[in-house]
């Protein structure tokens, strides 16, 4: 009896262990990971990355027209995402709470959601890239749009179906149109869920390079038109990264480390805030 | 369950209408856009299905000159390493998960789950190059050659471990992928913890039950289709990751036993030779693999939805 009750702690404490060491193993790679980009990041950080635009192989440079690239293309890309996003998630959580195409479209756009996103990338492709002749800062806006869509659609529809029901049945209640309701009063009550969907969803395609690679490809100049390739930071820490120049490799860090920097800042503030907001 | 009908006819029927066609509107898009992206990959990889028909999937050449495509080698690479980092973030996960939901004193589990939160939101390219510059050099200097030679030296399984100690390869792609989905099933294994009736385990306690009898014995059985989902959700996640494997994997077009050769994944070879191919059968053939890709990934993530909406319904949940 005392020998079964001996072995059943022993293994209740093996189970124990191995649940912190499992944690601690999950946290030792997001640091080794943070450690790398600070160190590496730190060193290449200086004022010419935000003024001057990136080099041709082996001499030194900027990132400024890679930012503005990618800052052009995120908001292009919530621009069209967003409301679009907003509206099909109002439709899951009020409008067809109940219909068929509703329950449908739900489990579809988690698949979407997960979705590899350089098959967007691809697909984007096929529709712009090939049928206009060039790649485009347009083309890019659209793929990271798409993938955009379905994080706005999922938060978007908790975000209203966490507005309690009595609110609905008081203003119906009150003989306000149903639009009214969902326009003047759910979205109101939504508003700082529904916008920190949008912020985690600007903080995930920040650093989408997959769908960026054969649609806004990449532009060693200065260009402000949406309808020639475009720069981004992403694929220019793809491109410089594989390449066997130190000085390149350096940008590439020093992107990296902004880029981290937005995400996981964007990430964090997010979180407090929606925190705050539950208290 | 009511349905939200209003019984007075307002006067402003035809605002409500407008509203709803275009909310329904929106809705229908994310359903076109997930048609037309599965149609387009599908006319795309025309050519290429085409020429080779199913010995697409069982063809190893990849010759771009003389135009002869076979999707097996990525085919293979993407199997292995996504069934590498499952093999490493599946106990990690649920250890993880175990950690937040019974062993961690409640103050310290919201910092742990941001900071699991944090390593998920971590863009892949981040750890591509973190796995190419510290990760690889590091699995060269020090696991690669341990590996040859002690795992490498066995009779049978000694060919899977033998190999130059180059750091770039299946293992090491494998091992990064690891790290990346550990987040995503750890999140969603948590919720599943969490979703798991506490009288049940209370029950279990009541009895006199261990901790580990109580997850073995109660949680687990009962949440087994949900963890099973939240393996799949991460499968879906390894099997389209792009930028992480395409910096450590290597690009290679040659079939290896050897998990320490570097190979080839669907995803990593569109990235690399999407913009190279000169040729319309060379992109087809391109194409017609991110087809693939979109078929298994729609299946193995539309199995993950349909095996955690169970719990999820169990719980209350309509979503």
């Amino acid at each position: 009896m005392r020998a079964v009750l001996v072995r059943r702690r022993i293994v209740d404490a093996i189970a124990f262990l191995f649940a912190i060491a499992a944690t601690l193993f999950g946290l030792f790679w997001l640091f080794w990971i943070l450690w790398t980009t600070l160190a590496n990041g730190f060193g290449a950080l200086n004022l010419a990355l935000f003024t001057e635009m990136t080099p041709p192989p082996g001499s030194s440079g900027g990132l400024l027209n890679a930012f503005y690239g990618s800052i052009v293309m995120i908001g292009l890309a919530v621009f069209i995402g967003a409301p679009l996003g907003v509206a099909a998630g109002t439709y899951l959580a009020e409008h067809g709470r109940y219909s068929r195409l509703a329950s449908i479209v739900s489990f579809l756009n988690d698949v979407l959601l997960s979705a590899p996103s350089i098959v967007i990338g691809l697909f984007v492709y096929e529709l712009v890239v090939r049928t206009s002749g060039h790649f485009s800062g347009y083309a890019g806006a659209l793929a990271l749009a798409m993938i955009l869509l379905p994080i706005i659609v999922r938060t978007s529809d908790e975000a209203l179906r966490l507005v309690p029901d009595q609110m609905r049945e008081a203003a119906f209640a009150l003989g306000i149109p149903r639009w009214r309701v969902t326009a003047q009063i759910l979205y109101k009550a939504a508003m700082t869920a529904i916008l920190t969907g949008v912020l985690l969803g600007v903080a995930r395609i920040a650093g989408e390079t997959a769908p960026l690679l054969f649609t806004a490809l990449n532009n060693q100049f200065w260009s402000s038109s949406l309808s020639a390739p475009l720069a981004n930071v992403p694929v220019v820490i793809f491109q410089y990264a594989m390449s066997p120049y130190d000085e390149w490799h350096a940008l590439a860090w020093a992107g990296a480390l902004v880029l981290t920097l937005f995400v996981l800042g964007l990430n964090l503030v997010v979180r407090l805030l929606a925190r705050r907001a539950s208290k | 369950m009511t349905a939200y009908v209003p019984i007075v006819k307002s006067r402003s029927a035809a605002a409500d209408r407008a509203f709803n066609l275009v909310t329904a509107g929106a809705a229908w898009l994310v359903l076109i856009l997930l048609g037309a992206t599965a149609a387009s990959m599908a006319w795309g990889g025309r050519l290429a299905f085409e020429k080779f028909g199913l010995g697409f999937i069982t063809s190893m050449n990849w010759d771009a000159v003389g135009g002869d495509f076979g999707a097996l080698v990525p085919i293979y690479g993407t199997i292995v390493t996504s069934i590498i980092a499952l093999v490493i973030a599946v106990p990690v996960s649920l250890g993880i998960a175990l950690f937040l939901t019974d062993i961690a004193p409640r103050w310290i589990r919201g910092p742990i789950g941001i900071a699991v939160e944090l390593l998920a939101a971590i863009p892949s390219i981040i750890y591509g190059m973190w796995g190419l510059f510290v990760f690889a050099p590091f699995m060269a200097l020090h696991i690669d050659p341990w590996l040859s030679d002690t795992l490498g030296t066995l009779p049978v399984i000694g060919a899977v471990f033998t190999g130059p100690p180059i750091g770039i390869g299946m293992l090491t792609a494998g091992i990064v992928l690891g790290i990346m989905v550990i987040p995503f099933i750890a999140a969603v294994a948590r919720d599943v913890f969490n979703a798991v009736p506490p009288p049940l385990k209370e029950s279990a306690v009541a009895l006199g039950s261990t901790r580990w009898e109580v997850l073995s014995r109660v949680t687990l059985p009962y949440a087994r289709s949900a963890i099973i989902g939240a393996v799949f959700l991460g499968l879906g996640r390894a099997l389209g990751e792009t930028m992480a494997v395409t910096f450590v994997l290597g690009n290679a077009h040659d079939l290896s036993i050897s998990l320490l050769m570097p190979s080839n994944s669907i995803a990593a070879a569109i990235a690399n030779e999407f913009t190279e191919a000169d040729s319309e059968l060379y992109r087809s053939a391109l194409i017609a693999l991110a087809f693939l890709l979109f078929v298994v990934t729609f299946i193995v993530l539309s199995a993950a939805k349909l095996l955690l909406m169970r719990i999820n319904r169990a719980h209350g949940r309509t979503h």
